[in-house]
Order: structure tokens, then C-alpha cells, then sequence
């Protein structure tokens, strides 16, 4: 598999690491470079940007595995963000994770992010966002959601085209 | 005398100022600073302060010869300080002693510098706890299998768990797994459940080799060390990983199930595959090698040895090992030898008959005797031992001998490999054996033997056919003396062929490439009735030149040493575990 970045990313790229005293600096900005181009980081791209950065692969690879939102594979085109940090679990995250899960065919117990046949949805736990009064609370790609009954769900669910 | 041996590789450092620190109870000066393990000067730890007190901090991730990490809290002790008034003086008991303010938190030995005054705790009932409280953490998700692991018996974990671990585990949750049976690269497997991600094999090939392959990826308790996918760990230093390893998670393809630690005896010995001569300890048992591994010499190899040396002791254990003295039958050789008419009818000619060492040596030497001066040369190896070659020069001086030794050289690195592929080769330059310029005599030695001025060869661990003395110069020889280990075509067409030892079978001493006299104990027995050279040099010279000497090493080392006069000062004793420089 071949990966080219194009020129005008290499550009923005490179615009990046000059903002940094030492090159390693940049890594996390370079990855999110390329995952807001490619979607997720594969293993070419880790070694793009170990040479880009003047590093070894395992450096960059270490990065990349210890955050989970780079994501080491293509996700769906709506990525549904359920947070079950305290008060949200409390406030019906698991279910609500459940149910998102049912309606769309996925495994809830399955650990990380699922993605539907499709490519269309990717489904997953994250931690707190930020709005413990309202639980529970969802992100679908950038979009916020507060007090996501089931009914709700749903109607975020249809809003995906 | 003992000018010309010097033990110290260095001059002296400046005088660094002394602190008085107190290891549980008992005081001790430590020098401020000392040096880290690039051998650069930083403020002293209070593990090395515990070292210099001789008390013993248990750890996992501190290794002295790799950067701190300070990641696997084993090390943690309590520790105190003397109490400052407002006055920045100390505030002193009613007794007059300095009043010492306890650390409300503990410290981890390994990165905490020490201070004058301060006062460590490493025995007290919270540091047991502390140890007990970070064993039982590593041992949550480490698997149950010593029995079958092949760290067992060297393993700080096992070792640590009998002092500070529990006889039952209170984790009743399901342990992570992680993978298992990882190929590493080509001499390393990898366990990553039996890893307590103490990072030193990291560290040491991104610090030491300079080789950055290793990393942790993942998180929290899925944490797990790897190669990035699809790239080997491969660099001439791997194995020295395994070493490092407190646990059983990096195993030596090589020795993995070969052999329970604990069955090895254990020989101090110097590695032969280059002129750096690295320390090593030989791990055999009932007469058969299992391992080298490196044995500690700052002046020469630190704690490490390459991948290469350390994987090359096979052949001395191979099957066509040279095991009888042989006499050639066929040619004037030897009244010893059995005429080709006694051989069986129908069967091939035997070449060689075998005979006793005593039979053969005094034949030997009585040809030697009845040599005419300058008939006689000699082709030694600067494989062979200072003592060795010490003896050959006697019997190149009887004899108005011409010598010479045999180079090898090969790529070196920067870290310990030597472009020198002989171990002794400065031995045999100082005890006069080899010419100047290695390997120059030999051309003159050819030409000796086809002008026919050379009737008598004498060979020592070198296939001269392959180094300008070929199988018809041989043919011309009245007389062909081999002594090898290993069968090869000048063996083949000895006439008197005496086997010798390898370096594992005798004791001896080395001259290293940086002039270092090295000494090496014999691990396991030579077969047959090869003897080590030395005993049979011993034997030769005194037929032929009337010199008695020592018969054992100790005696004979001593004698060289008086005798050569770069070794002048030197004794067998005085050579200690780790060697002497002198200056070559």
C-alpha cells in the first residue's frame, strides 16, 4: 500500500514544525495533520512521520498507541462519542451506549471503538466532556449532545445521512 | 619493576569533596559527586550511596550502566534530613546531636541525591511495606509459570518475591494478556506477559548501541513492549538485553530451554573472537558449554559483550575435534608411524597412527635437536596464549627459528568490536613470535621451504595452506609438526600432529588490542588426549633447550613475566579477575 501525502498537507506539514524548538516537539500536531486528512493513522503513515520528524518508527508508533482518539484504523463517517465517566454513568451512559449499539447492530462488550459493516458509524465510550449536569451527554463527530434520552438517540441517529 | 604495569587505565580525577551521609543508623562519606552511567560526574544517589554502605536496595529499573528511569518504584526508601532553624543552622537535640527532619513521603533511591547530613532508611517497617506493595502491583498480571521459565534462578522478580512477596495472591480479577512467543528478531524471544516494563532493554539499545527499536505502546495495563511491526531487533548487541532483563521476558533464542540456570557452573574467562577480549563467564555443564555471558571489566567491555563473541563457542564443541597425537605413516616421517604394507588389505591406506604423547615429543625433539641452525620454522597463532608463545620464542631462540603469526582483521564498531579478529595478537608481538608487521615472514618462510633451506615446519592453530604456504610447499617438508584443534589441510599432511585446547579447556593469559594481560580459567575438560599447549610446550622446550621451568601456570606466567620485558612486575596472582595494562 502506497502513501503519498499530498503537497499542500506536506505544506501545512512543515508549517507545524516550525513552530516548535526541536522537531519531536511537533509529533502530536503532525498526526493530527494527518488524521484530519486521512481519517486514522496507518502504519505508512507512522513511518512518514517518523522520517519527516527524524525519528524512529517506534517513537512515533508509542504515540500513537497510547491516545485513542488517533485512531490506527478507518472509522465510520459518524463517530457517536458516549461519555460514562461518573456522572454520566450514573445518568444512563451504559445504557444509552447499549442502545445505540442494538439499533445499529454492534457489540457493546467489545472493547474500543466498533464500527458498523458499513463504514458508516463508529460507536465508543470516552471520558468526561465537560457537562456532568446534563448527563447523559454525547458527541456525533463535533456536534454536542445534552440529556440524550433514547428517543433522542434515535433522532441524532436519523439526522446521520 | 612494577613501573610498566599499571592497573589504572585512567589519571586520577580531581579530588571530589566528601559528605557524611548515614545508611540506616551507620555513618559513611560518599563522595558529592560520582560518575553516572555514561561515566559523566552527577550529584551521588542515595542507591549509590547505599552500594558504597553495602546495603542493599532492592530494584528493577536502576542499572548502573544505563540512564535512570526511575519507573519501578522498588527502590523506594525513607529518608531524612538535618533540621534547619530559622537561622539556616541546624537545631540540635538535647543531647547535641543534629536533629533530623523525616521526609513525610518516601524517595525513590535511584534519581534522589544525596545531601550532608541526610540519613536513609532501608530497613524500617513502612520501606518493607512499600516493597511489598510494589511487588504484589508487578505480580498482578505476571503469569505463574517459573517452573517452565528460563529465567528462573536469575530472576530479581523470583528473587524479590521471596523476601517481600506474599505466599497467595489477593487478585481475584482476570489478569491481562498479552502476547507471547514474540520474535523479537533473529536471537531474541519475547514474553511480554513475564515484562514488568522496566524499560532497561529500551534504554540500553537507544543509549548504549544507538540502535532506538524498543518502545512501550499502548496504555496503563495493556502497556507492552515491542518493535515497531515488522522491524527486527537486530544489531550485533541484542543479547545483551537478555541480560539486562531482571525477568524471564527477553529469552536467548540460543539458550531458551537448553538449560536450568542453576545446574551451570560458571568459569571466568575472556571471549577470543577479537583483540577487544571482552570478560566473560563461560556457563557449562558436564563438560558441555551452554553460554557465555559478560563478566564486568570497566576497563574493557563494562557489563556488555557483542552478539557475535558471544554466540561463538559452538565449535569447540563439535564432533571432529583433533583428539589423538598422530604420526604420519606414509613418507619418512617417523620410526613411530606403521608402514603402508601393515595397513589392511582392501581397506584405504590409514594416513596416521596414533601414538603417546611421550613417544612423540621426545622423537620430536630429538629432530629438533638434530636440526641445522635456520632449518627450522616456525608459524605460531596469536590465538594462542602470552605463555604459549613465550615458550615458542625459547624454542625459536634454540633453534635460530624464523617466526611469524597469522593476521586477521575484519570490520570493528565503536562500542566493542575490534578490527583485530585475533585475541592475542599483541602477545604474540611482545614475547617476539610474530614479526613487526604481522604476517611479512611468511612470504620468506615460503620461499625458505622451496629453496629448500626450511626442512622442519612447526605450526601451531593455523591452516598455512590458506595463508602462502601451500599443500606442495608442505610436500617438500622433511618434517611437518601440527598442533591444532580443529581438522584442516595442513593437519591433514602432519607428521607429527599434536592436539591442543580450547581456550575453555585450559587457563592461560592474553594481551588484549589496548595491552590489557587478561587471565581465563578452564571450564570444561579437551577431549581425547588433547592437552592444553602450554603443558606440551613445557615438555618440548626443555628436550630441546635444556630449560626446566614451572609446571603449572601460575609458575610458568610468573617465569615469563620476568623473562619479556613488557610483562616485567607481572605475576599470575596480581593479574587478578580483571587484568593489568601494560604498555605495548
Amino acid at each position: 500500500m502506497s502513501f503519498t501525502v499530498p503537497a499542500n498537507l506536506e505544506g501545512e506539514i512543515d508549517e507545524l514544525i516550525s513552530h516548535y524548538p526541536v522537531k519531536r516537539a511537533a509529533s502530536l500536531m503532525v498526526l493530527h495533520a494527518i488524521q484530519e486528512h486521512f481519517g486514522w493513522i496507518s502504519q505508512e503513515a507512522v513511518e512518514w512521520t517518523a522520517r519527516k520528524l527524524d525519528l524512529q518508527p517506534i517513537n512515533v508508533y508509542e504515540l500513537v498507541t497510547f491516545y485513542p482518539m488517533l485512531r490506527q484504523e478507518p472509522m465510520g463517517k459518524y463517530q457517536i462519542k458516549v461519555c460514562r465517566t461518573l456522572s454520566c454513568a450514573l445518568g444512563g451512559a451504559y445504557e444509552l451506549h447499549q442502545h445505540f449499539c442494538g439499533k445499529l447492530g454492534l457489540d457493546a462488550h467489545k472493547h474500543g471503538p466498533q464500527t458498523t459493516q458499513d463504514g458508516k458509524f463508529t460507536v465508543e465510550f470516552i471520558e468526561c466532556l465537560a457537562s456532568c449536569g446534563t448527563a447523559p451527554v454525547m458527541m456525533c463527530n463535533d456536534d454536542f449532545y445534552e440529556g440524550v434520552s433514547h428517543a433522542k438517540a434515535d433522532e441524532i441517529l436519523g439526522g446521520c445521512k | 619493576m612494577s613501573t610498566a604495569a599499571t592497573t589504572e587505565t585512567k589519571p586520577a580525577p580531581a579530588a571530589i569533596e566528601k559528605i557524611m551521609v548515614k545508611v540506616d543508623g551507620r555513618e559513611i562519606e560518599v563522595p558529592r559527586l560520582m560518575a553516572d552511567w555514561s561515566g559523566k560526574l552527577t550529584p551521588t544517589t542515595m542507591i549509590q550511596a547505599c552500594e558504597l554502605a553495602k546495603t542493599d536496595v532492592p530494584h528493577y529499573c536502576y542499572h548502573p550502566k544505563l540512564p535512570i528511569a526511575g519507573n519501578c518504584r522498588m527502590c523506594l526508601v525513607e529518608f531524612g534530613t538535618p533540621a534547619l532553624g530559622p537561622d539556616r543552622k541546624p537545631i540540635l537535640n538535647p543531647d547535641g546531636t543534629t536533629k533530623i527532619a523525616k521526609s513525610p513521603r518516601p524517595a525513590i533511591a535511584c534519581a534522589t541525591p544525596v545531601s550532608p547530613g541526610m540519613e536513609i532508611y532501608t530497613n524500617t517497617p513502612g520501606v518493607k511495606q512499600m516493597r511489598e506493595g510494589v511487588l504484589e502491583f508487578l505480580l498482578i498480571n505476571h503469569p505463574l509459570d517459573c517452573p517452565i521459565c528460563d529465567q528462573a534462578g536469575e530472576c530479581k522478580l523470583q528473587e524479590y518475591s521471596v523476601d517481600y512477596g506474599q505466599s497467595a495472591s489477593r487478585f481475584v480479577e482476570a489478569k491481562v494478556h498479552k502476547p507471547k512467543v514474540v520474535d523479537l528478531g533473529p536471537r531474541i524471544m519475547l514474553d511480554d506477559e513475564r515484562c514488568i516494563l522496566c524499560t532497561r532493554c529500551i534504554r540500553f539499545t537507544k543509549d548504549i548501541v544507538g540502535d532506538d527499536a524498543l518502545g512501550i505502546v499502548n496504555r496503563g495495563s495493556f502497556n507492552t513492549l515491542t518493535a515497531f511491526p515488522g522491524k527486527a531487533f537486530d544489531n550485533n548487541y541484542t543479547l545483551n538485553t537478555v541480560d539486562i532483563c531482571p525477568v524471564g521476558a527477553l529469552t536467548s533464542k540460543d539458550f531458551r530451554f537448553q538449560m536450568r540456570v542453576w545446574f551451570l557452573k560458571e568459569t571466568r574467562s575472556v571471549c577470543t573472537s577479537c583483540a577487544t577480549g571482552c570478560n566473560i563467564l563461560i556457563g557449562s555443564r558436564e563438560e558441555k558449554i551452554y553460554r557465555y555471558t559478560p563478566r564486568e571489566n570497566d576497563a574493557v567491555n563494562g557489563p556488555w559483550m557483542c552478539d557475535y563473541g558471544r554466540l561463538n563457542y559452538k565449535w569447540i564443541g563439535r564432533a571432529d575435534r583433533l583428539k589423538d597425537v598422530l604420526v604420519r605413516n606414509v613418507g619418512q616421517a617417523s620410526s613411530l608411524s606403521h608402514s603402508q604394507e601393515k595397513s589392511e588389505t582392501g581397506r584405504m591406506p590409514v594416513l596416521h597412527s596414533k601414538v603417546t604423547w611421550t613417544a612423540a615429543l621426545s622423537e620430536i625433539a630429538d629432530k629438533l635437536k638434530n636440526a641445522p641452525a635456520g632449518s627450522v620454522a616456525i608459524v605460531a597463532s596469536a590465538r594462542q596464549t602470552n605463555e604459549e608463545l613465550w615458550l615458542i620464542s625459547k624454542l625459536k631462540a634454540k633453534l635460530g627459528a624464523i617466526s611469524d603469526s597469522i593476521s586477521r582483521t575484519g570490520a570493528g564498531d565503536k562500542l566493542l568490536v575490534s578490527t583485530d579478529k585475533n585475541p592475542n595478537t599483541n602477545g604474540a608481538q611482545l614475547t617476539g613470535v610474530a614479526a613487526n608487521s604481522m604476517g611479512t615472514n611468511l612470504p620468506k618462510i615460503a620461499d625458505g621451504i622451496r629453496t629448500g633451506k626450511i626442512r622442519t615446519l612447526i605450526v601451531f592453530g593455523e591452516d598455512v595452506t590458506r595463508h602462502g604456504i601451500g599443500v606442495d610447499l608442505l610436500g617438500k617438508l622433511e618434517t611437518l609438526i601440527v598442533s591444532d584443534i580443529l581438522p584442516n589441510a595442513t593437519t591433514e599432511l602432519a607428521h607429527y600432529l599434536l592436539p591442543g585446547c580450547a581456550h575453555a579447556e585450559k587457563r592461560g593469559t592474553f594481551t588484549n588490542t589496548k595491552g590489557r594481560v587478561q587471565k581465563f580459567m578452564k571450564a570444561v575438560e579437551p577431549p581425547g588426549d588433547a592437552r592444553p599447549e602450554w603443558e606440551f610446550l613445557h615438555d618440548l622446550v626443555y628436550n630441546v633447550t635444556g630449560q626446566d621451568g614451572f609446571l603449572t601456570i601460575e609458575g610458568l606466567f610468573n617465569e615469563m613475566a620476568q623473562d619479556v620485558p613488557a610483562f616485567n612486575g607481572l605475576t599470575w596472582a596480581n593479574l587478578g579477575d580483571t587484568g593489568v595494562t601494560v604498555k605495548t
